[in-house]
């Protein structure tokens, strides 16, 4: 196995993409049986066996999709930055397509949080949406998805795109921490003191604190599962590209 | 660097449609907006710095593909790259004869359709004020966005795309320094801070436009 | 088993299903391009492999 491997063969061009593929091989099936597991006992204990909230009534238990939600939304961003930044400076081609991989992940996250919240706050806040700077921040990390999607959609050299949307992604990062802040600025700018936002510490009490951390540990090994899946694709897909470019040459 | 912007200064006000075309669309979006919230005065002097400052962003997107597209199209571009000067400066550059063709000229009309949407007396120094300020931000990252899509066929839309989120924190401390000069409150904070976007884009950007450029060109 | 959910219920279930919608959403669509992938790729190359034994088995017979 480790002959195999340490000794680069034609099957893949590059040292590095076979043994990620033959560690996340090994590794799939057990993060997926603790994924299901974590998420499974996480979301059944607080759905079913959480009290509710003598404010919030059972709106509470809604917490447990969305906190972990917009946590993976936030942190998926983080990981692409990284990936990128390992791209532009290591050339790992697996890092270049983790992100790539990553994208849709963090965009559907940055949905179900959006959606939750507006579920959450119709009946707490009386209103779907409101232009608070958290889900304003949301939004536009939403929006900031979606360009970085489109552009890896649209540039048909993979390396290229793989270039570009890293340099997308780090200048896109400063101004999306800019924009977070000039959104506090702003909203105190529009309404003086009012803040619609939850405070979450007053809000996690230890009955809700075991079950939410529960569920978080179930996203985070949610999102690993996916960006292992997605990223296998991803170099499959590359190598497939190369052989049928090599099939055309010959 | 001071040749290539006359170059491509020429070349904007001699192509036609090029320079008067995002006035225009600016006159268009400022003649629209009392037929879409109702010709009520009072309403339109509340929104009118808003609507100048959005409507001044979306004339300054209509020509950022025309930033690099043309240059990339006949080859310049790639002359340029090997130039003496460095990519970083030829980046810069463009962003400064975009401004120049484009931010400018919505600066000095600004107040003039500010009239048209009944902005209030104290707000027209601020809002040219912020204007002059914000815009050069604006053309520094829309050359950033024209860079990336700069290989691409139908790059347009997916321009936009790009370009529109980096524009929210430029266009939320503008408007804000606008708004607070009409209604005539303090506007020290937002100032300062639109002054420091505009500064750091203008001094970090280039590199990163020009980054965009050489994995294009490749 | 059902909790009470109170005048809440709507909503909780709502948002529940649709995070659970989403997230089975991109699960399958993720495990589908991966089916997909993997089988074209095999398929490409053991296309390749029987052209290179077939050429293998020429050459030695020529030889």
């Amino acid at each position: 196995m480790s002959e195999r491997l340490t000794r680069p063969t034609s099957l893949w061009e590059y040292a590095n993409p076979r043994r990620f593929m033959a560690l996340s091989g090994f590794l799939l099936p057990w993060v997926a049986i603790g994924t299901a597991a974590t998420l499974l006992i996480g979301l059944v204990w607080g759905f079913f066996f959480t009290p509710d909230d003598y404010r919030q009534g059972s709106t509470v238990k809604i917490i447990y999709v969305h906190v972990p939600s917009a946590m993976i939304a936030i942190n998926c961003w983080l990981m692409m930055l990284i990936t990128s930044l390992v791209w532009l400076i290591r050339r790992h081609h697996v890092s270049a397509l983790a992100a790539k991989a990553a994208a849709p992940i963090g965009a559907t996250m940055t949905v179900i949080a959006l959606l939750t919240g507006a579920i959450w706050g119709q009946p707490m806040w009386g209103t779907w949406w409101a232009w608070d700077p958290r889900l304003t921040s949301f939004l536009i990390l939403f929006l900031f998805y979606l360009g970085y999607m489109a552009l890896w959609a649209a540039v048909e050299n993979p390396d290229t795109a793989a270039e570009l949307t890293s340099v997308l992604c780090i200048v896109g990062s400063v101004f999306a921490v800019l924009s977070r802040y000039a959104l506090v600025f702003w909203n105190q700018g529009l309404h003086q003191g009012a803040s619609l936002s939850l405070d979450k510490e007053e809000n996690v009490s230890d009955v809700f604190y075991w079950p939410l951390l529960l569920c978080i540990a179930g996203f985070v090994g949610f999102f690993i599962l996916l960006i292992l899946i997605r990223t296998r694709t991803e170099v499959r897909a590359r190598r497939l590209q190369a052989l049928i470019a090599r099939e055309r040459m010959a | 660097m001071i040749a290539l912007l006359k170059r491509d200064l020429a070349l904007a006000v001699r192509a036609g449609g090029g320079f008067g075309l995002a006035l225009a669309f600016f006159l268009i979006v400022v003649t629209l907006t009392p037929f879409a919230v109702g010709p009520n005065s009072a309403t339109l002097s509340v929104i009118a710095a808003g609507i100048l400052w959005l409507g001044a962003l979306l004339s300054c997107l209509l020509s950022l593909d025309r930033i690099l597209a043309l240059d990339f199209e006949d080859g310049s571009l790639e002359l340029l790259a090997t130039a003496p000067i460095p990519l970083e400066g030829v980046a810069a550059t463009k962003a400064v004869a975009h401004w120049l063709t484009t931010g400018l000229p919505l600066t000095l009309v600004a107040p003039a359709l500010g009239v048209l949407l009944n902005l209030p007396e104290g707000g027209y120094l601020w809002l040219t004020l912020s204007l002059a300020i914000g815009t050069p931000a604006l053309s520094v990252i829309g050359t950033f966005g024209a860079a990336l899509t700069v290989g691409l066929k139908r790059g347009g839309l997916l321009l936009s795309l790009i370009v529109l989120p980096l524009y929210v924190p430029t266009l939320i401390f503008g408007a804000e320094v606008a708004r607070r000069g009409a209604e005539g409150m303090s506007l020290d904070t937002p100032l300062a801070i639109l002054a420091g976007i505009t500064l750091a884009t203008i001094a970090l950007l280039p590199f990163a436009s020009a980054a965009a450029i050489r994995i294009n060109l490749r | 088993m059902m909790p009470d959910l109170g005048k809440y219920a709507a909503d909780v279930l709502a948002a529940y299903a649709v995070s659970l919608g989403l997230i089975a959403v991109l699960l399958i669509v993720s495990l589908r391009q991966s089916r997909k992938t993997r089988t074209a790729l095999r398929q490409v190359e053991e296309s390749r492999q029987a052209k290179a034994s077939a050429q293998q088995g020429s050459a030695t017979g020529n030889g």
